[in-house]
């Protein structure tokens, strides 16, 4: 296992959430949509221009910017 | 008896279809007081109860970042409806009960309809209801809420909590021992000193003073500030002690367990699940193909052009139908009205007014019907998603898109539906920018200004002109989007973090309800409004009309050429209807007769007020290279932009022109020492940037929800608009560029 940026996964890379470092409306919203440690995601796709990205979690799709996802932090196999 | 009952959840929980089939047709759209965030009414009769349902705006949480969950949480406490129905995606329940617990912290009388059963079943997951009910001690209900299915147990378990009127004890989470000791020391504080307790519960205001709350913390220093800076001063300690010890603040951890609370529930035999929950479903197949890097740009082209086909092909029979009618008024006013102010006023004031209101109706309802389909599809939520990127550079949300074709992004639009469109975007920096600037596109009104000066001016290239003046809107638009986004309403962009929901087919009547009431509250309250400003308009075309002295000098004019013709010629004029054909001798005196009419009408502009305006910007707008013609061909665009090409028929003594038919009005200015190419294009720049037909303006100030708003776009759009247009003419004229 080891830990990466969000914006480094990979298009259907699985991983765990292990730390959300951002606070204020950012890191309430990402909190409130169930990002949070602990959490199972899986990268899903990526808009055509590479950004934002969509990824899987709790059984529904989220997207998010790069620049948002950057402030997430996964563990992934290696 | 009457009651209120408040419908809250998720967006795409099927709130609104629930709504519908709760309610049907009876009910009504307006606006929380005060924000441009729509408000749903209905009303149906349960046991002799006259009950109530207002749909809350669909929210994820109840923070203070956003107006939707301001306002949701505000009439929660503020109204204290007898019961709230929360809807909780069956299929999704995890997310879903995070709202759910914060309304249960709130305390308020809750039930739990959990709805698309059906789907979260087809998905493999399977829900002990009744598990649930007794974990959350909530009544909870399941429900269809597309096929109506549960709606009777729902209306009667809400029921229940009416008569009951017990108000719920609210929900306490253990937040960890940290959390949980300074919330008891608060909790003290503000019971002692009973700090907003009427309103609130005393643990839900500790809370908010650690998640930071604006809308709670300014509340609270209002009523007590003393106690409020003790509170901040505790929720300070807290946060500076998380952030020393564990390198994260109590937001995080509160919502960390909040969702640990959830997942203790649902791990006691509440869920289960047949399937991975990360296998594919029908909607991700369709995502693979629909948001591919390279099917995904095509696919969404096809997509905006068929909506922006949609909305102006179709409605073309029933605008047409419309324009007859008025058509047809004005005909009947014509010829049984007797002749002076008051006819002219019906005419250009009332019946063009009011035909111009109900112009747009069909536009706006097949533009709501169209994007409907793609919001409640699932569609343009993918689309905001492609587009972002681009969007984003210049302060704009991919959301941003809509408005924008739909105002003209394809030549040919109207901004007025446009306006309108931008009711989709959730993040009112994004949104408000682009309310600003989506009337820069090129609508259907502003495209005969075009034709005429291209024809008289750069008939040869016609083609690459006309693509040109599309690509300046963009360009323009975008970049006076990115101005705007960095000086007056600058601001971090809104977290983007969206939904993309499953792809699910509308239903029919939520796309005709939702279709009608949209149509529905522009006819009723833009409408009152244009009408005025278009009497005023007409007014200002008219008022003051020529002296009388000018006036005789006209009449004698007519008179002397119907005295010099021979009488059978006259005779043949006064009986003639408008259908009949005159012989060539007496063309020739009508046409005479014509011309002095026109001039009549020219003097008459140039006199009233509006072109006294013209007369009196000349001054200015020389430096454009426009004269006082231009000018007031420019005034009277505020009322419709193809209203330029036939008031400068009026002005050019042409009489007034068609804006179908302007070969004559384009070798008129073509042959005109006061034009080159550079006037035109100068012009061309002008109508592109310059103030949005008061009718949009009239929609901006309604969308964006303040006058202030309309005003500035006004403002600011003509500024904009002539610094363009000066710039150009005058740089032309220095390099002296297409013999200007």
């Amino acid at each position: 296992m080891k830990e990466i940026n969000m914006r480094e996964m990979k298009v259907n890379q699985s991983g765990i959430v292990s730390a959300v470092k951002v606070s204020g409306e950012l890191g309430r919203r990402i909190r409130d949509m169930g990002l949070l440690p602990g959490t199972e995601i899986k990268i899903q796709g990526r808009a055509p221009l590479y950004d934002p990205v969509a990824l899987r979690l709790m059984g529904f799709t989220l997207t998010l910017r790069n620049s948002e996802a950057d402030y997430i932090d996964v563990k992934v196999e290696d | 008896m009457t009651a209120t009952i408040a419908l809250a959840g998720n967006p795409n929980s099927g709130k609104t279809t629930l709504f519908n089939a709760l309610t049907g047709a009876r009910q009504h759209v307006g606006n929380y007081p005060g924000v441009t965030v729509e408000k749903k009414q209905g009303s149906f009769v349960e046991n002799g109860t006259r009950i109530n349902i207002v749909d809350l705006p669909g929210t994820y949480s109840l923070t203070a970042y956003s107006l939707e969950e301001v306002v949701a949480r505000d009439f929660l406490v503020k109204e204290k409806p007898a019961a709230v129905i929360n809807i909780v995606d069956a299929s999704n329940l995890e997310r879903n009960l995070y709202l759910t617990l914060q309304f249960m912290e709130l305390g308020v009388p809750l039930c739990v309809a959990l709805n698309m059963v059906d789907v979260a079943e087809s998905r493999g997951v399977k829900i002990n209801i009744e598990k649930l009910g007794q974990m959350l001690d909530l009544p909870v209900l399941p429900t269809v809420a597309r096929s109506g299915q549960g709606k009777k147990e729902l209306i009667e378990a809400a029921s229940h909590l009416i008569i009951g009127r017990k108000k719920p004890e609210p929900l306490l989470i253990s937040y960890g021992e940290d959390i949980d000791n300074t919330l008891a020391e608060m909790v003290k504080r503000i019971e002692a000193g009973n700090f907003l307790t009427t309103t609130y519960p005393a643990r839900w205001i500790a809370l908010k003073y650690l998640e930071n709350d604006q809308q709670i913390l300014e509340l609270g220093r209002e009523t007590n500030a003393g106690l409020s800076q003790d509170l901040e001063k505790m929720a300070a300690w807290l946060a500076d002690h998380f952030s020393k010890t564990l390198d994260t603040d109590p937001e995080a951890v509160i919502a960390d367990h909040r969702y640990g609370y959830i997942k203790s529930i649902l791990k006691q035999d509440v869920i289960k699940r047949n399937v991975r929950q990360d296998r594919l479903y029908l909607s991700d197949k369709i995502d693979r193909v629909v948001t591919n890097r390279f099917a995904g740009p095509l696919i969404m082209l096809a997509v905006i052009y068929g909506l922006y086909h949609f909305t102006f092909t179709y409605s073309e029979v029933p605008v047409g139908w419309v324009e007859s009618l008025f058509g047809l008024l004005g005909g009947m006013a014509e010829t049984h009205l007797p002749d002076g102010l008051f006819k002219s006023m019906i005419i250009a004031g009332v019946i063009d007014g009011v035909g111009g209101v109900l112009g747009f109706v069909p536009l706006i309802m097949f533009m709501f019907l169209g994007i409907s389909l793609l919001e409640d599809s699932g569609y343009l939520a993918r689309v905001a998603f492609m587009l972002d990127r681009v969007f984003r550079i210049f302060g704009l949300h991919g959301s941003s898109v809509m408005p924008f074709i739909v105002s003209g992004g394809i030549a040919g639009g109207c901004a007025v539906p446009g306006v309108m469109a931008a009711r989709t975007l959730k993040s009112p920096k994004e949104r408000l920018a682009t309310l600003l600037t989506a009337p820069f596109m090129n609508c259907g009104a502003k495209l005969p200004v075009f034709a005429l000066l291209v024809a008289a001016f750069f008939a040869e290239h016609e083609a690459r002109i006309m693509l040109l003046i599309t690509l300046t809107s963009w360009v323009g638009a975008l970049l006076a989007a990115k101005l705007l986004r960095s000086t007056i309403i600058r601001g971090e962009s809104t977290p983007f973090v969206m939904e993309l929901p499953p792809y699910r087919f509308p239903t029919f009547r939520g796309l005709l309800i939702h279709t009608w009431e949209r149509t529905w509250q522009y006819i009723k309250k833009a409408g009152t409004v244009i009408l005025g400003i278009s009497i005023l308009l007409w007014a200002m075309m008219t008022f003051p009309g020529l002296p009388e002295n000018q006036m005789a000098g006209f009449e004698n004019q007519r008179q002397a050429i119907l005295a010099a013709s021979p009488a059978t010629v006259v005779s043949e004029i006064e009986s003639a209807g408008e259908e009949t054909a005159l012989s060539a001798e007496a063309e020739a005196v009508q046409d005479k007769l014509f011309a002095v009419d026109a001039l009549e009408s020219e003097d008459a502009l140039r006199h009233s007020l509006a072109g006294r305006l013209g007369t009196s910007l000349e001054g200015i707008s020389s430096l454009a290279g426009f004269d006082w013609r231009t000018n007031i061909a420019l005034v009277g665009g505020f009322a419709a932009k193809e209203v330029v090409v036939s008031t400068l028929g009026t002005a050019y003594s042409l009489g007034e022109v068609d804006p179908e038919e302007t070969g004559s009005l384009s070798e008129r200015l073509a042959a005109s020492p006061a034009w080159s190419p550079l006037t035109a294009l100068s012009l061309i720049i002008f109508t592109i940037f310059y103030a949005p037909c008061f009718v949009a303006v009239v929609c901006i100030a309604r969308e964006a929800g303040s006058w202030k708003w309309g005003v500035f776009s006004m403002v600011f759009n003509t500024t904009l608009a002539f610094g363009l247009a000066a710039t150009v003419y005058q740089v032309g004229s220095m390099l002296n560029l297409m013999g200007g």
